[in-house]
């Protein structure tokens, strides 16, 4: 067994690269006077304009049904998947569906189906179907035993199954349904950016016409919603939000595509170039050559910059932030201040937020590292002060408070996890950032999306394969450095504990 | 029906907990095994229990009572006779029980002292009323006989003399592990001693002695 290794070394490593490469990074503010655009976003925030009514609760509607529908779909695909998931054809499709960020999918469920409900509904629902399928999976796998024991040893695999399993995983398989319909709040407020008619649409719109006002209550809106999700989302009442979602999808009208256009998709739109003009091999290396050096090096440099910076940005915030829900930190009234400010930045999306800054700053890397240091941050700084906070009954009676015991108790006792869920984030920030070049910074989905709109799909199908790959890669690295530190092991499940509002916040 | 190990060594992995075991039981013996704990009384009924499941109809009564807590008392004791379902039927079940099958069920359930617990879930119960639900599950599994692991640990003496006297009138062959010697000795018409991993003794109830018994505590 190798020696532990020091969480301090790991953290000075991750800053010091942070550090080396900031240099490099494109940080330039290039926004015209954004002092003063800054100060006109700000006044108009701070008077909401709920004028337009209509057309916000038209676009919140809409957002709410893709996600609902997306997650129900997904879901119900990934526990008919579940089950033979042991089997490795089934894991690997798994994989791939989930490699690919739902924005991705979007786009390219756009150029194969066309723009409309069902595309919107399937960018959630493919990738999810991967991801439920691997939760129910281990669900399954983990859940007590004895009761399947104790069957009498004729009952069929289905009765089996109904009786002595499902019942027992019924509440976690909830909860994280739960959990990832907040992602799916997420995922289908920023599919409007891209064209579908949700959130991200509306708001571009209203940014574009210099309505502050009512872009911020639209923000104000959508931020309530995802907040009291745990409110209006009951597990009882999911197949009437399910119909309702259908019924208002089923109403949207799209552009008709052209006969054959997904077929046409899969058969030559993703197939190489130099393959479909019949130059083979050759032709294939060059392609591939001209490939990696304009696009993809670019891209990979940007986007694994961007990612290093947010990471350690994203590690300052949590870590600064973490006491501000801890009552015995801040006292009451600190701690409502804290749980707000937290909300606000978990609610939005990193995407939304980096367009936020984008409008602000103007496009280099500085509002993609921004947004995602400030969303995963207030992620992980509300995780932990969850954890803090259940620390503080068992600590001595004498104990400080206030500064001292978020620095002297609390900080020593919950870096372990806090560290963990850095490193487990570390995938995830290099996902977002991968996607922020939608917006036009200069990461890896800047050239998948100039790719699909050239309609040059089959080099967005390679670069999608490098960002599979790299976050395969920072996966396994990250995995390897938490084992080495012995920190306790973590699972996507375990984020279903990142609810917005959790229950406990919402009981005191 | 037919029980029978001869110099068997049994265990989880690599560690035997019982080594060199020769057991046998007629049809129509009460069995009671005795012993401190981790004298390998579940691993001997556990044993025997698979050795039995294919062959014959067993009534089972794990140690932990092998309930599913979040459903109702009712629908735990339906388990016990789902492998005389089809998928459908079992399905159809989960979501509606037939009259007939519900007054049978209850019929059990109220001479285990659980007639208004029936339509709870098992986690909202107390440790004796769980038991008394994997009881109820074994009745009406019923069978040729009845393997139960400390059946009636977690109930009072009364009802424990209660339930041992119901299983005694419901099963013809029973295979028991009790902790409790007076009730071993009241129900059983042979009393088997383990004490760490080895079977001291294997008589008729009668013969067997307090000597010999408390041998085993010592």
């Amino acid at each position: 067994m190798p020696e532990r290794l020091a969480p301090a070394t790991v953290v000075a490593c991750f800053t010091l690269l942070a550090a080396i490469l900031l240099p490099f990074a494109d940080l330039e503010i290039s926004g015209h006077d954004p002092w003063a655009m800054l100060g006109r976003m700000l006044t108009g925030f701070a008077r909401p304009d709920f004028g337009a009514i209509e057309t916000l609760a038209h676009s919140l509607a809409l957002t709410v049904a893709f996600a609902v529908a997306g997650v129900a779909l997904g879901a119900a695909a990934g526990f008919a998947l579940a089950p033979f998931y042991d089997r490795r054809l089934v894991r690997i499709l798994c994989i791939g569906l989930r490699s690919i960020h739902e924005i991705f999918w979007a786009l390219l469920l756009i150029q194969a189906i066309g723009i409309g409900a069902p595309a919107g509904v399937l960018a959630l629902a493919l990738p999810y179907a991967g991801i439920f399928a691997k939760i129910f999976a281990e669900q399954i796998e983990e859940s007590d035993p004895r009761p399947r024991n104790a069957l009498p040893p004729g009952t069929d695999a289905i009765s089996r199954f109904a009786y002595a399993c499902l019942p027992l995983i019924r509440a976690p398989m909830t909860a994280y349904c739960l959990y990832r319909l907040e992602c799916g709040m997420r995922a289908s407020a920023v599919i409007g950016f891209i064209g579908l008619p949700t959130l991200g649409f509306q708001l571009d719109s209203f940014f574009r016409k210099g309505d502050y006002g009512a872009t911020s209550a639209i923000l104000i809106c959508y931020i309530a919603l995802i907040a009291s999700l745990r409110l209006w989302m009951r597990p009882r009442l999911a197949p009437l939000w399910i119909a309702g979602s259908l019924a208002l999808l089923a109403a949207l009208r799209a552009p008709p595509m052209g006969e054959g256009a997904l077929w046409r998709f899969l058969s030559e739109d993703i197939i190489p170039r130099p393959l479909r003009s019949g130059e083979g091999l050759t032709g294939l290396l060059d392609w591939l050559g001209d490939l990696t050096l304009t696009e993809i090096l670019p891209g990979l440099w940007n986007t694994v910059i961007a990612t290093q910076i947010a990471l350690v940005l994203t590690g300052i915030v949590a870590f600064l932030t973490f006491g501000l829900t801890v009552p015995a930190v801040t006292g009451r009234w600190g701690r409502y201040a804290g749980h707000l400010f937290l909300v606000v930045l978990r609610s939005l999306p990193e995407y939304m937020l980096a367009y936020l800054f984008l409008q602000i700053f103007g496009p280099s890397l500085l509002p993609a590292i921004l947004a995602l240091g400030l969303h995963n941050g207030a992620i992980i700084g509300h995780l932990v002060g969850r954890e803090a906070d259940s620390l503080v009954p068992g600590l001595r009676p004498d104990a400080p408070r206030g500064l001292n015991l978020w620095g002297w108790e609390l900080a020593p006792r919950v870096f372990g996890s806090f560290l963990a869920l850095c490193l487990y984030r570390w995938e995830i920030i290099l996902r977002e950032s991968a996607v922020m070049g939608i917006l036009g910074i200069a990461t890896l989905g800047f050239f998948i999306d100039s790719a699909l709109s050239e309609l040059r799909a089959d080099r967005a199908v390679v670069i999608l394969i490098v960002i599979a790959l790299l976050s395969a890669l920072i996966d396994t690295i990250s995995l390897r450095l938490r084992q080495r530190m012995k920190i306790a092991g973590l699972r996507d499940s375990d984020c279903a504990r990142t609810s917005a509002l959790s229950a406990d916040a919402m009981r005191t | 029906m037919k029980i029978r190990l001869e110099g068997a060594t049994l265990g989880y992995g690599e560690a035997p907990v019982l080594s060199e075991v020769n057991f046998s039981q007629q049809r129509g013996e009460r069995v009671v095994l005795l012993g401190p704990s981790g004298a390998g009384k579940s691993t001997l009924l556990m044993a025997i229990h698979a050795q039995l499941a294919g062959a014959s109809r067993v009534a089972l009564v794990p140690q932990d009572g092998g309930l599913v807590p979040q459903l109702s008392v009712r629908r735990n004791v339906y388990m016990g006779r789902l492998d005389d379902h089809g998928a459908a039927r079992n399905l159809g079940a989960l979501i509606y029980l037939r009259r007939p099958i519900r007054d049978e069920i209850d019929a059990i359930l109220a001479r285990l002292g659980l007639q208004d617990h029936v339509r709870r879930p098992v986690e909202a119960l107390s440790g004796g009323q769980r038991q008394r639900t994997a009881v109820g599950r074994a009745f009406y599994r019923g069978g040729d006989i009845i393997v139960a692991d400390e059946p009636v640990s977690a109930v009072d003496g009364v009802q424990a003399r209660q339930i041992i006297e119901m299983i005694r009138d419901r099963f013809d062959t029973a295979l028991l592990a009790l902790h409790d010697v007076d009730l071993a000795r009241a129900f059983a018409t042979r009393i088997v001693g383990l004490r760490d991993g080895r079977i001291r003794f294997d008589g008729p109830a009668e013969a067997i002695d307090r000597r010999q018994i408390d041998a085993l505590y010592a």
